[in-house]
């Protein structure tokens, strides 16, 4: 991952879109979305590869009709309940954004996997169970479909119509305000830090 | 708003200050590193020519990926990949100056064993690590907290993460446990009662009776799957057991400073009239040992209880879920667990991988043969555990019985190593997470349990109650018959 500069304006992000990718279920945890015997690599490089690998095959290995396989090249994805539960593991929204997928819309997220979204700078709009299976649908019928997520005014919209949709506060700040990079931000707070760590009793070391 | 419990007053002391995107800049006290999650943080250190900022207040250890077998755990290992993560922890640590628990150390385990057991956990504290786990932590009245990749490189980058306060839940426990039930069978009862996402947007604070009777090992347990029940952490506030348990670990100062830490202990436990953003009370009073029976640790019930049926579920994702595993589990509505064949027998993990878990399953197995259709895998949580049940003989009574004795690691919880289930074998398991595919293959069916059962579960090849191996009243012991009496 690129260094990044919280000064620098591509830091903003207060839109994306693209052509949507549906991936229908409730409580999709981790395990699925990046396998564990897949997590073996010291870096995130090749992860996109394996983004769902057992769900995207049948049992013969041969690629299925899974929705990854049908709508290549989408950067929104449009999911239901409790989304990326299980495992902390990052690699899970790492292969999703190496895979494409610049932004979320779905009913829930797991509050780990929230998290990290917005450590890669994803927006993870939140939204209720008809408007997430109206969207899903909607890709279906229109595959080359633009979607847009408006961070700053939390909405979607798809084709012609405007929906509003949930974007959590401390995400959408971070995201349209360009500081999610909280590396940058909390290393200037160091000096804070040391004197925090002084009152410590357990720390006086 | 919650007010004087311990999550509060260790949240404030932690707290750095407020972040222009409204989170708080929270200290980390302790930071735990392993394999698996760490090596693209350092990278990114790298790239921004970062150093550690707080190295002594960092250890690692592996334990995901490491052989458990005793002659694959020669370096370099023979997976390559594996071999190419220890390596990168090895340089990362090394270079960083990092305390790295690894084989030659003896104390190489899984974190949320290894950090408890050497004393580096203690209460009022703030843990992180890589890991979803480090609720664990909680059991010693800390704040511990599984964080990502990204957040692994904040704490090595300045020893802090961006985070928001969560509600706080007080669970009241009530009741006390009969013979054979343990802790895992009381946390597998609130999940069971409160769901796998009851817990979002909240802390747990366990306390009553039966959480203060626990030993350590017991709270460890309690805390360690707080995740599961959807909670972001989950504490016990610190009391007697804590300090007891503390006393004389290697990282524990000792004679005055212990005094004084033991005040700063006491001083962060929740007030008697602090004040809770929920309060719920569990009772567990003569529970019987719970198994779970679907694909999600909610999916779960005692074993006198019959699996539910999809209708007995009013949420509509609930009854979609509870199809989905009554298929992959292969069984009915209805049917009771008890008699569950069982192919492999699991025991350790963070969860249970404790030398009182595997103490008491030993008391199971002893004068016992594992079945014979039944691989039985004992793996120490960690080679300090490892050491001390050899030392006390308990590896010679799972050996006798036909388990396998393993070395510390992760093993066969989420099978990055070689242990792994094959095809559709049912695992009887004192891990945490029963979801496809979690044990190495995906038509893979797990059956979490506490150890003890499992330990049944071995001898008979099938889901037991563990109860009939207690000699005191075999009577109590349910069997299916009775179960489906109950279900009529
Ligand atoms: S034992 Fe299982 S749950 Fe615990 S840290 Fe290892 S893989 Fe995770």
């Amino acid at each position: 991952m690129p260094a990044v500069d919280p000064e620098a304006d591509d830091n903003h992000i207060t839109e994306v879109g693209g052509t949507g990718v549906p991936i229908p279920g409730d409580d999709i945890d981790t395990d699925q979305i990046l396998p564990a015997r897949f997590m073996k690599e010291v870096t995130f490089d090749n992860m996109a590869e394996y983004l769902f690998y057992d769900a995207r095959r049948d049992d013969d290995d041969e690629l299925n009709d899974h929705p990854l396989n049908r709508f290549e090249g989408a950067n929104i994805a449009v999911v239901n309940t409790n989304f990326g539960c299980g495992s902390s593991r990052e690699h899970a929204p790492q292969a999703l954004m190496r895979w494409g997928i610049d932004g979320m819309i779905g009913e829930s997220y797991a509050e780990i996997f929230a998290d990290n979204c917005k450590s890669l700078g994803i927006p993870a709009a939140t939204t209720d169970h008809e408007t997430v299976t109206e969207i899903q649908q909607w890709i279906e019928d229109n595959p080359d479909g633009n979607i847009d997520i408006d961070v700053e005014d939390e909405t979607v919209t798809y084709g012609d119509t405007t929906v509003d949709v949930d974007i959590d506060d401390a995400m959408q700040e971070a995201l349209v305000e360009g500081i999610w990079d909280t590396t940058a931000l909390m290393y200037s707070n160091m000096s804070k830090v040391e004197q925090t760590v002084a009152d410590l009793p357990y720390a006086d070391d | 708003m919650s007010e004087g419990t311990l999550y509060d007053k260790v949240w404030d002391k932690h707290k750095v200050t407020e972040l222009p995107n409204g989170q708080d800049q929270l200290f980390i006290g302790l930071h735990l590193v392993h394999e698996v999650t760490s090596p693209q943080a350092f990278a990114m250190l790298r790239e921004r020519d970062i150093e550690v900022a707080y190295p002594e207040r960092t250890f690692a250890t592996t334990d995901h990926i490491v052989p458990t077998q005793e002659e694959k755990r020669k370096r370099p290992l023979e997976d390559e990949k594996s071999e190419e993560m220890l390596d990168a922890l090895t340089t990362n640590t090394g270079d960083n100056g990092i305390t790295f628990f690894d084989f030659e150390s003896g104390k190489q385990g899984i974190t949320h064993v290894v950090a408890p057991e050497l004393g580096l956990s203690q209460p009022g504290m703030t843990v992180a690590c890589g890991d979803s786990h480090t609720a664990t932590h909680g059991a010693f009245g800390s704040i511990g907290v599984g964080v990502g990749t990204s957040q692994i490189r904040d704490i090595l980058a300045t020893g802090c993460i961006a985070a928001e306060k969560q509600q706080v839940r007080r669970i009241n426990v009530e009741g006390s446990l009969g013979e054979g039930v343990f802790a895992k069978d009381i946390i597998l009862k609130i999940i069971q009662e409160l769901g796998v996402d009851g817990g979002v947007g909240h802390v747990y604070e366990y306390g009553g009776p039966a959480i203060e009777e626990l030993d350590m090992e017991g709270r460890l347990a309690i805390c360690n799957m707080s995740i599961e029940g959807g909670a972001r952490a989950g504490y016990i506030n610190p009391d007697q057991t804590t300090y007891d348990y503390l006393e004389g670990r290697e990282y524990v100062p000792e004679g005055e400073a212990f005094e004084e830490l033991k005040s700063y202990w006491g001083s962060v436990a929740s007030d008697e009239d602090a004040v809770y953003d929920d309060e719920v009370t569990i009772d567990v009073d003569d529970i019987d040992p719970l198994v779970t029976w679907g694909i999600n640790p909610g999916q779960v019930v005692e074993i006198s209880q019959p699996v539910p049926s999809p209708d007995d579920f009013d949420a509509r994702t609930d009854r979609e879920a509870a199809e989905q595993a009554l298929e992959h589990m292969d069984i009915e509505a209805g049917q009771s667990m008890l008699g569950y064949d069982v192919d492999v027998a699991f025991l350790g993990t963070c969860t249970n991988g404790r030398v009182t878990d595997f103490a008491r399953a030993a008391e199971i197995l002893e004068g016992n043969t594992v079945d014979d259709d039944v691989r039985a895998l004992a793996v120490p949580g960690s080679e300090t555990v490892r050491a001390e049940c050899e030392a006390r003989g308990i590896d010679e009574t799972f050996i006798e019985a036909g388990f396998q004795w393993r070395r510390a690691g992760c093993s066969m919880c989420l099978a990055m190593n070689e242990d792994s289930l094959e095809g559709d074998e049912v695992c009887a398991s004192s891990s945490n997470r029963n979801f496809i595919g979690r044990q190495g293959s995906k038509e893979g069916r797990t059956v979490l349990m506490s150890p003890v059962m499992v330990a049944a579960a071995a001898v008979e090849g099938e889901v037991t109650d563990v109860r009939r191996f207690y000699d005191d009243d075999p009577a109590d012991a349910l069997t299916a018959d009775d179960v489906s009496e109950v279900a009529d």
